[in-house]
């Protein structure tokens, strides 16, 4: 077995504003514009596929409005 | 008795500045008083007390100093004259929209515009009417004489913090420069840290209290609904000054018909302006409102009550005080003004005389 | 095994893979600025830094008029409310009634180049030692994006709809520059937050500055070139993107003074 590292992220899609920020930031391209929106309308990210995420937190670092919660750590594979 | 001196009035105040245990001055110089925050420098209150002197670069660097120092809870004071009070203005709005406390202390001179550098007391509306933007008060203390120079300061800090709420001393050029015996109040000590975090730690910014809200300062609030229940409880508060804290003089009222009513420099004048008429068998006394703002509208009414034949106004302006005269005695009673402006100094004689044709025999 | 979303939710998302989340020192309220205004970073910057070093009960912030008016609701320390300006004099008086707390001014463009230009200048000249964050963002956003002293040459604001002709409406003002010429400050820089790499040198920047404050050195001073994406009339990625190819430009990043020395020619 070999070992990973492996980020996730959570984002407070209520809280959300829709730059879109993240989406830019991040260097995997897996934080994408939902559809939906939220209660106040906007178009939320969206953490759509998370097994490239390494958890560098550059998300969480440019969010103007602080929705982004980072999570890493080593997993076996 | 306490220590016994001869000193200006601007002297005095910063001297009762230093004693009363103030924290910071933060003051601009303009004549007629720069010998405020001159008699500071010198007197290096920084080791004497402890406490903070600066010379801000303007009356508008000075005040929101003030506001700032006046938000850490401690005890904060500055000086200015007419001019200097004008721009100051803004931040004497914030003060009293934030609730807190402080001493402001304006030697009038004449105006309007840079005007002179002489005394006068045309800026009575704007200390007890408002003067900045919004609907507030300050307390106004008028003194007389330089040893209530000294003797408001500690006062003006008891309202300051009892109200919450900006106190200024209404002087003018005349009670600055001019020279008195004076008796100085023995030193109070200035707070300890823990004495301000003690008695003002509830809404003051000392740092965020471990185990308790963290504290704001500021005036602004834009919910409308709230915004009006501060205002309504802003004058709350006033009104609690106007039922607790008036204070006012009189001089030979007991069986006085008709009345001069006058502060500061103006009530030391028409003080001898009384003697004068007493001693032509005219039946006159002197109020002298020493609080500007609560006024003392119900010494009036009462004397109105008794039978008051008259109330001449003499103030250093145009007549400005002669409208809450007027505001206490209504039509019930005669109400005539006599004063001078830009510099020009009122004699007794003149008051006598006034008196006489504006009141008596008008 | 078979790592799917799902999985690695589970297997990832516990207390201590925790690496990166807001602050306790930033409020829950919801920030009142635009979808993607470089004010909620570095507010978050700053008090992740104040949270960091310890400092949450010996901190006490300004908060200007502008759009940050309102910096007091989210930033969770002791705050004031300034007049418009006037926050390096509030600063200077809290400083110097409480010299062992840190003390720090938050302001806009509007707020300290124009009307607070005055008290910028003496404040910084007399070295108070307080620490100045000056969020840089080329416009006035508040009242609906009238020209800064910072609307750099050719920019189009609702006061200079032709774009800023310098020779009718006068140069942008590098307050930055000047106020790293004055023997009172100590720790001059310039910065931005448009990427994660900007964000974490500004922060860096703004720790320095904070340091400083703690040893007594005198002001200092961090300039944060922003975005208005409402102002500029942008989405915030262009605007971000505007920022990069336009205003760094004229307004150069990175450190100015250090320790109380110019590191940086100043043009």
């Amino acid at each position: 077995m070999a070992k990973k590292v492996q980020g996730y992220i959570e984002i407070d899609k209520e809280r959300c504003k829709g730059c879109e920020l993240c989406v830019v930031a991040c260097p995997k391209d897996i934080i994408r514009m939902s559809k939906d929106v939220n209660a106040k309308g906007y178009h939320y990210a969206e953490f759509f596929n998370p097994e490239p995420c390494v958890g560098c937190a550059d998300c969480a670092v440019v969010c103007p409005d602080g929705v982004i919660t980072v999570y890493r750590a080593r997993i076996e594979v | 008795m306490g220590e016994l001196r001869l000193m200006k009035g601007n002297e005095a105040f910063a001297e009762a500045v230093i004693r009363a245990g103030a924290d910071g001055y933060f003051g601009y110089p303009i004549t007629p008083q720069s010998e405020v925050i001159e008699y500071l420098m010198a007197e290096k209150p920084y080791e004497r007390t402890g406490m903070v002197v600066l010379q801000a670069e303007s009356e508008l660097a000075a005040i929101n100093m003030l506001y700032g120092g006046a938000g850490t809870g401690k005890k904060v004071v500055t000086s200015s004259s007419s001019p200097g009070i004008s721009l100051m203005m803004e931040g004497i709005s914030y003060m009293a929209g934030a609730e807190l406390p402080c001493v402001l202390m304006n030697v009038q001179r004449g105006g309007p515009g840079l005007g002179t550098i002489q005394p006068s007391q045309s800026d009575y509306f704007q200390a007890t009417k408002g003067g900045g933007h919004g609907d507030y008060r300050l307390l106004v203390l008028a003194p007389a004489s330089v040893q209530e120079m000294s003797d408001f300061v500690p006062l003006a800090f008891d309202l300051a913090f009892k109200y919450r709420n900006p106190v200024m001393i209404l002087s003018d050029g005349v009670i600055g420069q001019m020279m008195e015996k004076v008796e100085l109040f023995d030193s109070i000590p200035r707070w300890t840290d823990e004495e301000v975090i003690e008695k003002n730690g509830d809404w003051a910014t000392v740092g965020k209290r471990p185990g308790k809200e963290r504290n704001i300062i500021t005036s602004l609030d834009l919910d409308p609904y709230s915004m009006e229940k501060h205002n309504h409880d802003l004058f709350a508060k006033y009104q609690k000054m106007e039922e607790e804290e008036v204070r006012w003089e009189e001089i030979n009222t007991e069986d006085a018909e008709y009345f001069i009513v006058a502060y500061g420099s103006a009530s030391r004048i028409s003080q001898k302006a009384i003697e004068l008429a007493r001693a032509e068998g005219i039946k006159v006394g002197l109020i002298r409102p020493i609080t500007l703002y609560p006024y003392p509208y119900k010494v009036l009414q009462e004397k109105v009550e008794k039978g008051a034949k008259g109330f001449l106004t003499v103030e250093l302006n145009m007549g400005q005080m002669i409208e809450d005269v007027k505001l206490a005695v209504k039509d019930n009673s005669k109400v005539e003004f006599f004063g001078h402006v830009g510099g020009v100094i009122p004699t007794p004689e003149e008051v006598v005389e006034a008196l006489k044709t504006k009141i008596i025999g008008g | 095994m078979e790592l799917t979303a799902d999985k690695i939710k589970e297997l990832v998302v516990k207390p201590e893979n925790k690496v990166y989340t807001k602050t306790p020192l930033l409020t829950d309220k919801t920030l009142s600025y635009c979808p993607g205004c470089g004010h909620g970073v570095a507010h978050r910057i700053l008090m992740e830094l104040v949270e960091e070093m310890g400092l949450e009960n010996d901190t006490i912030g300004i908060a200007p008029v502008g759009c940050s008016v309102l910096a007091y609701e989210f930033m969770n320390v002791d705050m004031q409310e300034a007049a418009h300006g006037r926050a390096p004099a509030l600063a200077t008086a809290i400083k110097r009634l409480w010299p062992n707390k840190f003390v720090f001014s938050y302001q806009g463009d509007g707020d300290l180049a124009a009307i607070g230009g005055n008290e910028t200048l003496h404040t910084c000249n007399r070295g108070e030692n307080i620490t100045i964050i000056f969020i840089n963002n080329g416009i006035y956003g508040m009242t609906g994006g009238q020209m800064a002293p910072t609307t750099i040459p050719g920019m189009r604001t609702s006061t200079s709809p032709y774009g800023r002709d310098v020779q009718m409406m006068g140069y942008p003002l590098k307050m930055t520059e000047i106020v790293a010429m004055l023997p009172g400050t100590y720790y001059v820089s310039r910065q931005a937050v448009y990427s994660a790499k900007h964000v974490r040198k500004a922060k860096k920047a703004i720790k320095k500055a904070i340091e400083a404050q703690l040893e007594g050195k005198g002001t200092s001073f961090v300039e944060i070139v922003s975005n208005c994406n409402s102002g500029w009339k942008m989405t915030p990625v262009k605007a971000n993107q505007w920022l990069e190819e336009n205003m760094l430009d004229y307004y150069h990043l990175g450190d100015i003074k250090v320790d109380g020395k110019l590191v940086k020619e100043i043009v």
